[in-house]
């Protein structure tokens, strides 16, 4: 099933739900939902969906009223008992305005005199504490304001995002999967070399902006970063990275975005190197389309062994990855930068002993779809 | 019994959210509410808050078809308005064991519980949509609240024809069904 198609079928299910189909359409979308259990289990939960859809509906609608009415009332007079009770403390205070006046001088004089007394009586040392914290309160503002800046930042980048979403032509995406459980990620370069914006989406519709942090183009091998402080950070990742070179024939498993829903595909390793005898890639037999791209490859045991890449033309079937090795070396070239020095990727699985099922679904969160603009 | 026809069809009425209908039960019935909230800790704001919470347990009731209301509804809302006080208050852990109350009371346990329910699932929809982004929020709000057409959706938000708009709809459509059932399934 393709991104068309999905969009067909759901456009169908939709329109079947809400009783807008004609007597002969309906009853062979009928048919196709008896013969076919996956478009039977989408009108199931789609029906659920628009129902939650149209009671979320309601409710605003009645909020709004009520506000409406609410203020309408409120304006007219007819609700509010606040005058009557500010009435009576207008009256009293100015019954007794003279009394509260005396009072009030009375209380200023001795507060005046009774400092004046702790003053000349308590030693003159400036308590370090209280200089600390005034230092603490000023630095707390500093922060209050950078964090204020960085707001502002965030939105202006997600209103500029946004204004470019509508425009889904120019649109590229691939996937990418995390090589740290603090928000790196490893893509191909062909996926994010042309955009200015990108944002990273899991399979749970959650969206963040990430930048690319090393770009190389030869390996067509990227490194991105989510920054996005919606994003939180995982304790670790079920899978580790392979640093040595795969056997052939070796079993291979992929998760990748060739549409909005994460895809599994499965194959071998078929030769250990890339097109035309390329060192850095090696070839893999497994079904691949255009949004594949810079999805990771597992081995039975759960480890990353390359990045999808590329995809020859000409022989059906015929998919190149680039080796895991390749990952550590960008890494390695990426810790001149201090900020990243010290990310450790790990070679250690820990979905090794699980069956395929399992794995799939401890890896899946932490593969993205990636798209740019 | 004229009474009782009375808020009959006031219950009708605000079934289909009609707004006459709320505005006589806000008329004849937000005073006591607000006295109630003021004479037991709360401002006028709170009263403000749980009179119209109540109104959305009353409207929720009314529109579920087979509702019959077994008693006036000044008792209904009152008695709604002092649970949902009441447990406010514990949350702020200003209980008081029983509110200073006037009113006769009934059980409203049950439509609570279904109401709690209700307002989960919405607050989950409503978190849906917050964390869709624009324009994917405002073109489905377009389409699923504000009930316009492709082609209308189209023009007001600058599509050349009501495909390429139905192809966003649709990107837009998966991920708020993602986000919403990755939360209503657990």
């Amino acid at each position: 099933m393709n991104e068309q198609n999905d969009l067909m079928i759901l456009d169908a299910v939709e329109r079947y739900i809400r009783g807008e189909m004609l007597p002969d359409e309906r009853l062979h979308f009928e048919n196709l939902r008896k013969s076919n259990s996956e478009v039977d289990q989408l009108v199931v939960e789609h029906t659920l969906f628009l129902q939650q859809m149209n009671r979320y509906a309601e409710r605003q609608d009645f909020r709004h009223t009520l506000h409406d009415v609410h203020n309408g009332l409120s304006e007219q007079g007819t609700i509010d008992i606040e005058p009557a009770k500010r009435g009576r403390v207008v009256h009293l205070w100015q019954k007794y305005k003279k009394v509260v006046a005396i009072a009030a001088t009375i209380a200023g004089v001795t507060a005046i005199a009774l400092s004046m007394l702790v003053n000349t009586v308590a030693p003159v040392t400036k308590d370090p504490k209280v200089i600390e914290l005034a230092n603490k309160v000023n630095e707390i503002e500093i922060k209050t304001d950078n964090l204020d800046k960085k707001i502002q930042h965030v939105d202006n980048k997600t209103n500029t995002t946004h204004n470019t979403d509508i425009n889904m032509a120019v649109n590229v995406y691939g996937t990418g999967f995390l090589i740290d459980p603090k928000g790196m990620m490893i893509t191909n370069a062909h996926v994010v070399k042309n955009s200015r914006n990108i944002y990273v989406e899991n399979n749970r519709g959650e969206r963040f902006r990430a930048i690319v942090l090393k770009l190389d183009v030869s390996r067509d091998m990227a490194i991105i970063k989510i920054d996005d402080d919606r994003f939180k950070p995982f304790s670790a990742l079920p899978y580790g990275i392979r640093k040595t070179t795969s056997e052939l024939a070796e079993p291979i498993f992929t998760l990748g975005f060739p549409r909005e829903e994460i895809v599994y595909g499965e194959g071998y390793l078929s030769a250990k190197t890339g097109f035309n005898g390329d060192t850095l890639s090696c070839q893999i037999s497994v079904a691949a389309n255009p949004g594949n791209s810079g999805g990771p490859i597992f081995n039975r045991n759960g480890e990353v062994i390359g990045i999808l890449s590329t995809k020859e033309t000409k022989t059906e079937g015929a998919v190149f990855a680039v080796q895991s090795k390749y990952i550590f070396q960008a890494l390695e070239e990426l810790k001149g930068n201090p900020l990243y020095k010290h990310v450790q990727l790990s070679t250690r699985s820990s979905i090794g002993g699980m069956d395929k099922v399992q794995q799939v679904k401890k890896v899946q969160d932490y593969v993205f779809m990636v798209k740019g603009d | 019994m004229k009474e009782a026809i009375n808020e009959k069809e006031l219950l009708k009425g605000l079934a289909r959210n009609d707004k006459n209908a709320v505005e006589t039960i806000y008329r004849e019935h937000y005073k006591i509410i607000q006295t109630l909230i003021i004479n037991n800790n709360g401002l006028a704001d709170d009263a403000r808050d749980i009179f119209q919470e109540a109104m959305i347990v009353l409207y929720e009731k009314a529109r579920s078809g087979d509702f019959e209301l077994n008693c006036q509804i000044r008792t209904y809302l009152y008695s709604v308005s002092r649970r949902l006080w009441l447990k406010r208050l514990q949350q702020l852990n200003r209980y008081s064991s029983d509110l200073v109350s006037t009113d006769n009371v009934v059980a409203v346990e049950d439509d609570l519980e279904e109401h709690n329910r209700r307002d989960a699932e919405f607050d989950m929809m409503n978190k849906a949509m917050g964390n869709l982004g624009e324009p994917c929020k405002s073109l489905l709000e377009a389409f699923y609240l504000k009930k316009k057409n492709m082609q209308e959706i189209a023009t007001d938000f600058g599509y050349t024809n009501s495909e390429n708009a139905k192809t966003q709809k649709y990107k837009c459509l998966v991920r708020l069904k993602k986000l919403f059932f990755s939360h209503y399934k657990k």
